[in-house]
């Protein structure tokens, strides 16, 4: 299941880099003499939101049939273009132009764009690329970014792909071209887990699902016999944690996307709830009710002995580790009402961080450390943020239900579950921190419980 | 003299008083009996139709009283629903070989975790209040589904009210 996606060094010139092995990152920048690059955030509107991005149908050296429902070479670098296109306008970044509408350069232009015809078109900047069929059937990807104005080259990547992930080359592109004109981290070449949902509104059919970033390679893993709820995908996307019905008793299961198997993370005959993963992917944390009391604990991902992490006469329930691993956000009733708390990793030094009007609930910290996402209940459910000690609370979203936030792996963007009134149908949707723009992400069926997974190497 | 034309309108008022308030906190006692169940006004036998000791006839013997509401975020029992306990209790008293499984559910004004959370809460306390009238705990077991199962559809009060319940089912 893991897919072997291979970084090329870009120091070769077009047509003779060869695959490198060992190496998982996009090559290093070579521009001489560049500074740090733009700064700014999704949650800014900077200058860089304003640049005009040509984004131009990826050339190939020789227009052969691949393994790809793409089809050829020539139809795949279309298909690439595409995707690039389509993974920064979804996402409200830059003014991206094109595949449809511009020049397709040649082969050999992808190396030496005629910049003075891209001036004449107003871009800022430029993408091109190129895609090769490879002997032994894998596919080679090229991208490139310039700077249109300064006639230079900002950066350049490649990839040797399977061809069945052609489009995490796409993404992987589309990251290089954002991570290198905004600064920040990137986050297209990432997946989801979410509940797929079917039926009336009384007997709701919830199945686990997945699917990559843009909403391509939708996977559903279970039938929906039994109600499925709240996954999480495990750091290394080998697996997912998540609430199945399948005895009859709630309870946690990790799901094992290699083999299809699943087992119980814990066996007590009470029901689990609200699973996480550990940044680091060596710990779980559960929730359990027993005689109706539900506390948090956290066993090694492996299996061992649980330890119970809160012991308080409310419900404890939920939990979101800091990036580093130290400390749990998680939510209590214990004062009277849902709030947000904050935690050591080992259940020490429990502190209430919420402290405005209404109930929060489902904390979720940002893998940038600086944010914690939660569900603000006031009547109607919205999305908010504050920092991890309570401070600068503001609300991202403003509908009649929105809940369970989860993070891009960069930290800039959030997804997610928007509930209709009386027709109980559920949806995916995203926001930027600035709230402003906020979009509906397209699933075959409605949606709830979206979970993101991190960048994939 | 009161004739009926001077009697109902007095009769509606105080019905829709009611129902005001009763939406504001907790559904109405007197809910229609669920469509094909069968119904009988001798709560000291078992009905016609229904095989005694089974879930047909504690529905048929309880009249509604299989399931008992909360407030918002509540869990207590409060008068009406121990009344309903205490029916529900000489059923299963009277069976004592019948095990029953007690369903928590919430309105879907919450979050979906909290409410699972929630769901176990309230089956607990009505489990509690059935143990301490007398039904073995062993007899019992709780299924929270959260605000997953709704029985009323609408998102008003007034299905939220009824959502907000444990039900009580014999295991046939």
């Amino acid at each position: 299941m893991i897919s072997r996606l291979f970084a090329l060094f870009s120091s070769a010139v077009l047509g003779l880099a060869a695959p490198a092995l060992a190496a998982a990152q996009p090559a290093p920048d070579q521009t001489p003499g560049e500074g740090g690059g733009l700064s700014g955030s999704v949650s800014d509107e900077n200058q860089w939101q304003d640049l005009g991005i040509a984004i131009a149908s990826f050339a190939t050296d020789q227009d052969v049939p691949t393994r790809t429902a793409a089809g050829s070479t020539s139809a795949l670098g279309r298909g690439l273009s595409e995707v690039v296109a389509a993974d920064l306008r979804n996402n409200g970044l830059f003014k991206p132009s094109g595949p449809d509408g511009l020049p397709q350069p040649a082969y050999e232009q992808i190396s030496a764009p005629d910049f003075g015809s891209w001036r004449g078109r107003g871009a800022d900047m430029l993408v091109q690329g190129y895609v090769r069929a490879n002997p032994d059937g894998q596919l080679t990807v090229g991208c490139y970014l310039y700077d249109v104005a300064l006639g230079q080259q900002l950066r350049r990547a490649g990839w040797v792909v399977p061809p069945e992930d052609w489009r995490r080359a796409a993404h992987k592109c589309a990251d290089m071209v954002y991570s290198r004109l905004s600064g920040e981290s990137p986050f297209f070449d990432s997946r989801l887990a979410y509940i797929a949902e079917t039926g009336p509104k009384g007997r709701r059919v919830k199945r686990l699902a997945v699917m990559d970033s843009d909403g391509a390679n939708h996977r559903y893993l279970t039938s929906g016999q039994a109600t499925a709820l709240t996954p999480r995908y495990s750091p290394d996307y080998r697996s997912i944690l998540y609430l199945s019905y399948l005895n009859g008793v709630p309870s946690i299961y990790v799901y094992d996307l290699a083999t299809n198997r699943q087992r119980l993370v814990t066996r007590s005959g009470n029901p689990t709830m609200a699973p996480r993963w550990s940044p680091d992917g060596r710990w779980i944390l559960y929730s359990m009710a027993i005689a109706g009391n539900t506390d948090i604990y956290r066993i090694p991902a492996t299996g061992g002995t649980p330890q119970k992490l809160t012991d308080s006469p409310g419900i404890d329930i939920g939990g979101s580790f800091s990036p580093d691993g130290s400390k749990i956000t998680f939510e209590s009733d214990r004062s009277g009402s849902q709030q947000v708390y904050v935690m050591n990793a080992d259940g020490s030094g429990q502190q209430r961080i919420s402290f405005f009007g209404g109930r929060a609930a489902t904390p979720e910290w940002s893998p940038r450390g600086d944010q914690i996402a939660f569900t603000h209940i006031a009547g109607n459910l919205r999305i908010a943020v504050m920092n991890p000690s309570g401070g600068g609370m503001r609300y991202l979203t403003d509908s009649w239900q929105d809940e369970a936030p989860t993070w891009a792996p960069n930290g800039r963007i959030i997804q997610f579950f928007r509930t209709e009134k009386n027709s109980g149908k559920a949806s995916l949707w995203q926001v930027d921190l600035t709230g402003r723009n906020e979009r509906r992400l397209p699933t075959p069926v409605d949606a709830s419980d979206p979970a993101w997974g991190p960048i994939r190497p | 003299m009161a004739t009926p034309f001077r009697i109902v309108p007095v009769a509606l008022m105080l019905a829709g008083t009611l129902a005001m308030s009763g939406c504001a906190k907790k559904a109405p006692k007197m809910l229609p009996p669920e469509p094909g169940a069968a119904t009988s006004t001798d709560t000291g036998a078992s009905t016609i139709g229904a095989a005694p000791g089974s879930q047909a006839d504690f529905v048929a013997v309880t009249q509604g009283a299989d399931t008992i509401y909360f407030d918002t975020d509540q869990y207590n029992i409060d008068g009406e629903d121990s009344a309903a306990l205490q029916k529900q209790a000489q059923w299963l008293l009277r069976y004592p070989d019948k095990r029953a499984t007690i369903e928590g559910h919430c309105d879907e004004r919450g979050t979906r975790e909290y409410n699972l959370a929630l769901g176990e809460r309230r089956a607990n306390a009505a489990k509690n209040y059935l143990s301490s009238l007398g039904v073995g705990p062993a007899r019992l077991t709780t299924v929270s589904y959260g605000k997953e199962r709704p029985a009323a559809p609408g998102s008003d009060e007034g299905s939220w009210s009824r959502n907000r319940r444990a039900v009580t089912v014999t295991i046939d």
